[in-house]
């Protein structure tokens, strides 16, 4: 288990209180002066050190990410947008930096908006968060207050304005480029990439997207040193995580861990383990509903982080763990994601807006009997047609989770739904023979 | 994609009063000049807010004015988002999530509770117009699921006696307290807490 002094998030149960003061005696706001001056190639350097990933759910390099803001700023501004539109259905980690640690938040901010040359950041909160959100305009108003931020921030010479955004319950808007559409104010739909926000992001600017939790734990890293925090996990699968440990266990709860932590411990240990006991576990959805679910033989054995997950062809994601144990049906667990996902689908592209709702309500049937066998092939097929055929993530997000249950739970599927379709392939009357069935054989 | 219809029954006239144009003008200035068009979710919020819940479509189109903007693209992001209502709902409005990590915790329980105390169908006001509610994707609470959100605030932890016991209190007007109803006031593991040993007990 990681030792205490190791956590970032020090106060992630408010033991030790939200404010300025409090905080300040945890060690934020210390020397944010001191590091600001050993430059921006220096910050950029020990972020790339720290192999830090980002932590929204697609994993990518944070350090990698900042050196893609152009070197000198031109005619346009920089700006830095802050992602907390936490919606992904197992996850509510930012939620508790936003109540708890919002000073870890705002200095990371002003940090990484000096390594990126930005003067104005927008953090975005899905609205649902609205109290949350006041609780973080209440640590912005106090760090303006001291100066920690403003003209001057917090003594380093640069000016940085922080403003929240607040979303209106659209998931998609996680996406970095919804997200932007969504501040310029319009209906949030992805955009294509490239040109990729860095370049051209918020109002045609350079732009960086980072996750709440990414930029809360930038500080900490700078302050500890980047080799501290690759200290910790494996390699290239560095640092602590926010474990959100939810579902069929005994104590659902956050926990910060080291990476690498194996599923297990995460589950036996901290969240008091799966109710009716380990043999009574069915499956895991390792990193929030967009990441396929792995069935209890494999969780014995696994650790928790980027690369080993993506060997079971699953992903850490959100890192957002839903424990589902067998008295759920798994097949109406995964048709209620199919029906987020059928809901929460922006409409901009034609598979994932169709699919997503055809998903849906095969996976109904199949829950209750009433699908033919051939459908489960079907059903794979739709996905396949869904996968990497959209403008965003959001197809594979809303596909993974069926080929998951395809995968691992085709059987139970198959025994629940075990009916000829009406017109069989022998009869040959090709009019009457569905398309598919034909495509198949040829 | 949700569907959502502007209510049938709409005002003549929609101006934001007083309070609310401060509010606005504050939340235009965050943007950069000419960008005033981002502060549109913001506004439809206070329309909403002044408006007792709901967006009529003549707040739209003063928005729109008030933004420099067509009025079909206020239009879009009203119906766009799920959380600007554009038909009447209760005073207090109830959202239950019930999606997988809460569904698994039982919040199936939850609807059975609100068809029971108010409503059979979901987004039905009640004659007094005090009270709807309706089924809404994860609200991010999950770890203290099943849970449900009554305007602003999060109910979380909740059981179907418990739930019951918020309805009853709502129908009498008066505000439950928000928060954890099994007594914790975070996301803390609720016995046998691991981490941070020495800060629980200092």
């Amino acid at each position: 288990m990681l030792k205490d002094q190791d956590r970032i998030f020090q106060n992630l149960y408010n033991d030790l209180g939200s404010d300025l003061t409090s905080a300040q005696k945890r060690g934020d706001w210390v020397n944010t002066k001191e590091i600001t001056e050993k430059g921006r190639d220096w910050i950029i350097n020990e972020m790339k050190d720290s192999q830090l990933r980002g932590r929204g759910g697609a994993g990518f390099p944070t350090g990698l990410k900042w050196s893609f803001a152009p070197k000198e700023v031109g005619s346009r501004p920089h700006y830095l947008v802050i992602n907390g539109d936490e919606s992904e259905p197992g996850t509510c980690k930012d939620r508790d930096i936003l109540r708890f640690e919002p000073h870890k938040l705002i200095e990371g901010c002003l940090i990484a908006s000096y390594a990126i040359q930005a003067h104005v950041c927008y953090i975005y909160i899905r609205g649902e968060y609205f109290v949350d959100g006041q609780k973080l305009q209440a640590a912005i108003d106090e760090a303006y207050e001291k100066k920690l931020i403003g003209k001057n921030a917090a003594g380093t010479g640069w000016d940085l304005d922080i403003y929240i955004h607040y979303g209106a319950g659209a998931y998609i808007c996680g996406e970095e480029t919804a997200l932007l559409e969504s501040i310029e104010g319009n209906k949030g739909q992805p955009r294509l990439k490239p040109p990729f926000p860095a370049l051209i992001g918020l109002y045609g600017c350079p732009t960086i997207i980072n996750n709440v939790e990414t930029i809360a734990v930038v500080p900490t890293i700078l302050r500890r040193g980047g080799k501290w925090f690759a200290s910790l996990g494996r390699e290239k699968n560095t640092g602590t995580k926010i474990f959100c440990i939810s579902g069929n266990v005994n104590n659902p709860c956050n926990v910060e861990e080291e990476m690498n932590i194996p599923l297990k411990e995460l589950i036996e240990v901290h969240a008091g383990g799966v109710i009716g006991g380990w043999d009574n576990l069915q499956a895991v959805i390792p990193g929030g509903s967009s990441m396929p679910l792995i069935p209890k033989e494999k969780c014995e054995t696994l650790t928790m982080d980027f690369d080993s997950l993506v060997a079971e062809k699953s992903g850490l994601g959100t890192a957002g763990v839903v424990v589902i144990n067998k008295d759920q049906d798994i097949i109406k667990c995964m048709a209620r994601i199919a029906r987020f996902y059928k809901h929460e689908s922006c409409g901009q592209c034609t598979p994932c807006r169709e699919g997503s709702g055809w998903m849906w309500r095969m996976l109904e049937r199949m829950a209750k009997g009433e699908a033919s066998k051939d459908e489960i092939e079907m059903l794979g097929d739709v996905t396949k047609q869904i996968e990497g055929h959209t403008i965003c993530a959001f197809g594979e997000g809303s596909s993974w989770p069926v080929q998951g249950l395809l995968r691992h739970f085709k059987d139970e599927i198959k025994k629940r739904n075990n009916f000829d379709p009406i017109v069989k392939e022998t009869q040959n009357i090709p009019y009457l023979v569905d398309q598919h069935l034909l495509d198949k054989n040829a | 994609m949700s569907l959502k219809r502007p209510a049938k029954d709409q005002p003549e006239s929609f101006e934001f009063n007083s309070s609310s144009l401060e509010a606005a003008n504050k939340i235009i200035s965050k943007y950069p000049k000419g960008k005033q068009q981002s502060a549109v979710m913001a506004l439809l919020y206070i329309a909403q807010k002044q408006n007792d819940n709901w967006i009529p479509l003549v707040a739209m189109k003063y928005i729109a004015k008030l933004l420099d903007m067509p009025y079909i693209k206020v239009y879009e992001v009203a119906t766009f988002y799920s959380m600007f209502n554009l038909s009447p709902v209760g005073k207090y409005f109830i959202q239950v999530c019930t999606t997988t990590p809460c569904m698994i915790r039982g919040a199936g329980k939850l609807v059975e509770a609100c068809k029971e105390k108010i409503s059979e169908n979901e987004s039905e006001l009640l004659p007094d117009k005090n009270c709807s509610w309706m089924e809404v994707e994860c609200l991010g609470a999950c770890v203290t699921a099943p849970m449900m959100q009554i305007n602003d605030d999060y109910y979380e932890d909740l059981d179907k006696e418990k739930t019951l016991e918020i309805l009853d209190k709502i129908l009498k007007d008066e505000i439950p307290k928000p928060g954890s109803y099994r007594g914790r006031i975070n996301n803390e593991p609720e016995n046998g807490r691991k981490t941070l040993m020495e800060l629980k007990n200092a």
